[in-house]
């Protein structure tokens, strides 16, 4: 075991706290996407599903690095584009209508 | 500089995104900005491994990654994109799911390819909680895909003895994964895997269709873990930065979720919320009480009379696609001189920010969208609030009866205005399957129909008088 675990540990418990800090004030609207952007940034395991598949040297392992791999492929590519859908909808009530409507309040 | 230190300098690069990402998804003015980052974050890593040498040699089978990627892309995309709105919670689910099956598959064959080399204990356990965590969050996910999809009852499924039942496999799980770090054998490893995607099956029955965005976001934490446990035995800081992010996030934000519908998380997911309800209806339409109903037309001419309306809209309205309709009778209502506003409860829908997302689509103006606690100090002074394909979000019960399942829970307080007006599919209770005290308020007046064909004939009755 020894230094590599424990260097592991350190990332992990020092990220958990960042995880928990960065998202302590996001408002509720936001808590849809949120949930869907980091459901892609799980994806990542394609990262690892890649690997797999690339010391595979059974039959067995590269079937199972291969489904990794298109599993993966569907939660990086599926979770990107699902969670930019939803954002791409908040983004013209914040900025389109409030133009029109400032005016109307200065007549 | 090596290949290895640039690309893990890469590798380094992207998890920085990821932390930037999330930051930026946790304000409406940086959300996109955040997930754009995080893609071409997630581009990066990727690239930056096919020049990745493992066991001293580059990967093999690269053609083989590149189909797979292909297949993965072809499918993902038109899927992402062109899915309706209202499936969206379902899409997240499934998405996480197969998030957790990569992770709980990449564990799996790490533990074949490297059992040979006989592995520290260690390595094993990470290895045996990669798949047990990722099988979970899969067969999970796959559930709370069908409830939300409408192939099985989203409607909580409870049999005697299940908390004991889910208790001992679990149970049974541990002692596999004890046994298997003793004896490292593979047949019990497939064993392990099947457990766990019992476990995550079981784990979701009880749950009901209101709460499973609460538990896809538990379930998103899994995978989260699952993959930082990859990560370890993979020996991959990015993995376990990304994993644990997602992770940690992903507990606090199942919290957040909970406590905006007013309930801890234990409460969300072992109460069997809202399956023994139906009983208690029951009894209330017995005692003969009856509701008024009314035409669109009636309708028309209360809105007419009105100066200020307050739009309170639901799952109902995603349902019918009515939020176009919906914002064409608002202006139609303004352009007479009346004041309307959209009151926003959090868990409206079936997702959080769900009617945000649906009435952005359709153009209301962002200044109309009126969050409940300002919603329920401008309800008072309404004339008509207009409950469109909402229930549980507006039932007084939630106030007042604390031996209801909701008890607790926040609501925009309709019952406040003049008059109230529900249009509704039929007299069937809510998603949480309670049954709504206000349907026969005598302020009260249903229209029975699909929102959308009601609004739509409101429209014309506006238009005609």
């Amino acid at each position: 075991m020894g230094n590599v675990l424990l260097q592991y540990a350190t990332v992990l418990i020092l990220t958990a706290f960042v995880g928990t800090e960065i998202i302590a004030k996001v408002p509720s609207i936001l808590h849809t996407p949120l949930m869907s952007g980091s459901n892609a940034i799980h994806g990542v395991i394609l990262v690892g599903s890649m690997l797999i598949l690339g010391e595979a040297n059974t039959n067995l392992q590269e079937v199972l690095g291969f489904l990794a791999v298109i599993l993966a492929t569907l939660n990086v590519v599926g979770g990107f584009v699902v969670t930019d859908r939803m954002l791409e909808m908040f983004k013209p009530k914040t900025q389109k209508p409030k133009g029109p409507k400032n005016e109307e309040v200065a007549q | 500089m090596s290949r290895e230190t640039l690309i893990d300098l890469l590798y380094l690069f992207s998890a920085t995104t990821f932390v930037l990402a999330l930051k930026g998804l946790g304000s409406p003015k940086h959300a996109r900005q955040g997930n754009m980052l995080a893609a071409f974050g997630m581009a990066v890593a990727v690239g930056a491994t096919f020049f990745k040498y493992v066991d001293g040699h580059s990967l093999h089978h690269v053609w083989l990654i590149l189909l797979a990627m292909f297949i993965g892309v072809i499918v993902a995309v038109p899927t992402a994109r062109y899915v309706k709105m209202t499936a969206m919670p379902q899409l997240v689910a499934i998405f996480n799911g197969v998030g957790g099956g990569a992770a709980s598959l990449v564990s799996i064959t790490e533990f074949v390819h490297i059992k040979s080399s006989h592995p520290a204990t260690y390595v094993t356990l990470e290895v045996l909680l990669g798949v047990l965590i990722g099988t979970v969050s899969f067969s999970g996910s796959a559930i709370a895909f069908a409830k939300l999809q409408e192939l099985m009852t989203g409607r909580p499924i409870t049999y005697p003895g299940q908390q004991a039942i889910n208790g001992f496999v679990g149970l049974v799980s541990a002692a596999l994964i004890v046994t298997i770090l003793i004896t490292s054998s593979t047949p019990l490893l497939w064993i392990l895997l099947a457990l766990s995607a019992v476990l995550g099956v079981i784990f979701v029955l009880p749950i009901g269709g209101a709460d499973v965005p609460v538990l896809i976001s538990l379930l998103n934490a899994f995978t989260g873990l699952a993959v930082a446990a990859s990560g370890f035995t993979l020996g991959s800081n990015l993995l376990i930065v990304a994993g644990t992010l997602v992770g940690a996030s992903g507990i606090l934000l199942t919290r957040l979720m909970s406590k905006a519908m007013g309930r801890s998380l234990s409460n969300v997911l072992f109460s069997a919320f809202g399956s023994n309800v139906t009983a208690s209806g029951a009894t209330t339409r017995e005692d003969g009480r009856s509701v008024r109903s009314g035409t669109p037309e009636d309708i028309a001419i209360l809105l007419g009379f009105a100066s200020r309306v307050v739009f309170i809209p639901g799952y109902g309205l995603a349902v019918s696609q009515g939020q176009h309709v919906l914002r064409e009778l608002a202006e139609l209502l303004e352009s007479r001189g009346i004041e309307v506003f959209y009151a926003i409860h959090p868990v409206a829908g079936r997702m959080p920010g769900h009617m945000n997302v649906l009435l952005a689509e359709a153009n209301v103006p962002y200044e109309q969208l009126v969050e409940m606690d300002e919603a329920n100090s401008e309800l008072q002074t309404a004339d008509v609030a207009l409950v469109v394909g909402a229930n549980d979000t507006v039932n007084p019960a939630a106030n007042d009866d604390p031996g209801s399942p909701i008890y607790g829970m926040p609501i925009i307080k309709a019952d406040l205005a003049e008059n109230v007006v529900f249009l509704k599919r039929s007299m069937r209770p809510g998603f949480a399957g309670i049954e709504n005290e206000l349907l026969y308020n005598p302020k009260t007046t249903l229209v029975f129909g699909d929102a959308k064909d009601t609004l739509t004939k409101m429209v014309a009755a506006v238009k005609a008088s």
